[in-house]
């Protein structure tokens, strides 16, 4: 079942084009990875998803339902975790919830029933500050996830962490995301990122940028301990590199 | 007692016992400088005359100062939200900044009268600008892509403003603050000074023609631990509503 399409959208900026003709598809519990160089009109083509931008053509639909231009469907989140630093963990997550409409204290306590899955608990009353990067991370997927609870728009998510903090939330994340059902869609220019994690990866390349190819990743998950060190592996990379 | 607070303590101190030395050894004549000892003599003497004008010149600093914060608040929130208003009327907020207070203060006399009103308005013009100055580069400093994040979840304007722009002006709201509150005070000493049935001021310039130089020093010292007070006060409040921001650092 398709959960988010993207359809034919192109987007200019003073005259320059950014993105031609982008179509693409996210079905249900799927991780879709968005593959490009930096710089390749990936924000972009985001910020249109989350219906920060509206584009010159073309348009998006979340479960069928035409959601062009109009923000507060689906929420993203970026490399900079945005944690506001003023604010509790518990009430950074709570505030999506806030923003619905929902009481301070139904939504601390919607909030403290997941923090056990993403393995915040006993951050609930810390501030940011007190937090390292990789659970500032944790924390602001969760925000995300209260938002819209069955889409995931990621941003470059893990690229500010350390390696080994970057590896360890590669081995958390597909986890999570089964056990709370959700789907991913996920940017990145990270080649070994997005074979490790996705289900399929969209290949952005160009000026402007369009959609060169996609790829299947066939390995079934959860994937193999040393998946990253196999010859599929190293396939799948040349596969790319020759697209890219 | 902080430790830190040693060096500029002992400085005070030496300060004080130089002053006590100088007056004792009669180099200066005791009716020009008085000594601290007469200066504490002067003050306990005087006290309850002190209490009674401190209380007019509090009333009216407080009265002031909310205004002017009100006034500051209310000045920045329309400056931020509308740009037009924000090129239009910041010029002309540092021009008035470049007026003395000192100056304006025998017009507000002869239009007002002698009452509290034109203590209240001189105190109203010179502590909104700090708070507006201060409200205006938070709310600039907000972070964009935050508030991108918050749009992308449906916040409207007012909320973007409650949830980020507000707190992330905090701290430069409380700097503001701080200064608004010593100027508050000082405001309304000066505009006593120009005329007034009380108050601090009133009662300066009347030691002051009596040529009692003790009392003088003592309504001068006192004078200053007020506006003290005041910050420490506003530190107070700045601890408690930024907690985040005294975090021990683990």
């Amino acid at each position: 079942m398709v959960k988010l399409e993207v359809r034919k959208v192109s987007k200019s900026f003073e005259g320059k084009k950014v993105l031609q003709d982008i179509s693409l598809e996210l079905r249900r519990g799927e991780l879709v990875s968005l593959l490009g160089v930096s710089g390749g009109g990936k924000t972009t083509l985001f910020n249109v998803i989350s219906g920060l931008l509206k584009p010159d053509e073309g348009a998006v639909f979340l479960d069928g339902e035409d959601i062009t231009g109009r923000p507060g469907r689906i929420s993203y989140m970026l490399q900079k975790d945005l944690m506001l630093p003023y604010r509790t963990i518990e009430d950074n997550v709570a505030l999506p919830l806030l923003l619905k409409g929902v009481k301070k204290k139904e939504a601390r306590l919607q909030v403290s029933s997941m923090f056990p899955q993403f393995g915040l608990d006993g951050t609930e009353k810390q501030y940011p500050a007190q937090l390292s990067g990789g659970m500032r991370q944790r924390a602001a997927l969760l925000r995300t996830y209260m938002f819209s609870r069955e889409l995931a728009l990621l941003d470059e998510p893990f690229s500010a962490l350390d390696t080994l903090t970057k590896s360890a939330m590669h081995k958390w994340y597909p986890g999570v995301m089964e056990k709370i059902q959700l789907s991913t869609l996920f940017i990145t220019h990270d080649i070994d990122e997005a074979i490790l994690l996705s289900d399929r990866i969209y290949l952005l390349s160009g000026v402007p940028g369009r959609i060169n190819g996609e790829i299947i990743i066939k390995e079934p998950k959860p994937r193999r301990e040393d998946f990253n060190l196999t010859p599929e592996f190293l396939e799948y990379k040349r596969e790319i590199l020759s697209l890219l | 007692m902080p430790k830190r607070n040693i060096p500029s303590l002992a400085a005070i101190a030496l300060l004080l016992l130089t002053w006590q030395f100088v007056c004792m050894s009669g180099l200066i004549p005791s009716y020009m400088l008085p000594s601290p000892v007469d200066v504490l003599r002067a003050f306990v003497d005087e006290l309850p005359l002190l209490w009674e004008n401190s209380l007019i010149t509090l009333q009216e600093a407080f009265i002031g100062l909310a205004l002017g914060v009100g006034v500051g608040f209310l000045a920045a929130v329309l400056m931020d939200s509308f740009e037009i208003l924000y090129k239009a009327f910041y010029p002309l907020l540092i021009i008035t900044q470049t007026i003395p207070s000192v100056a304006i203060a025998p017009l507000l006399v002869l239009w007002f009268g002698y009452e509290m009103t034109p203590k209240i308005v001189l105190i109203v013009i010179s502590t909104f600008f700090p708070v507006t100055v201060g409200l205006l580069d938070g709310f600039r400093s907000a972070d964009r892509d935050a508030i991108g994040l918050l749009r992308s979840m449906g916040a409207d304007r007012l909320r973007i403003f409650r949830y980020i722009k507000f707190p992330t002006a905090l701290p430069q709201l409380f700097s503001g603050l701080r200064i608004a509150a010593a100027y508050s005070v000082v405001g309304a000493v000066i505009s006593e000074w120009l005329g007034g049935f009380g108050g601090l001021g009133v009662y300066m310039t009347r030691v002051k023609k009596a040529f009692a130089f003790d009392k003088m020093f003592a309504v001068i010292f006192l004078i200053s631990a007020i506006s003290l007070a005041l910050m420490a006060l506003v530190e107070l409040a700045e601890k408690k509503c930024m907690p985040y921001r005294y975090l021990d650092k683990k």
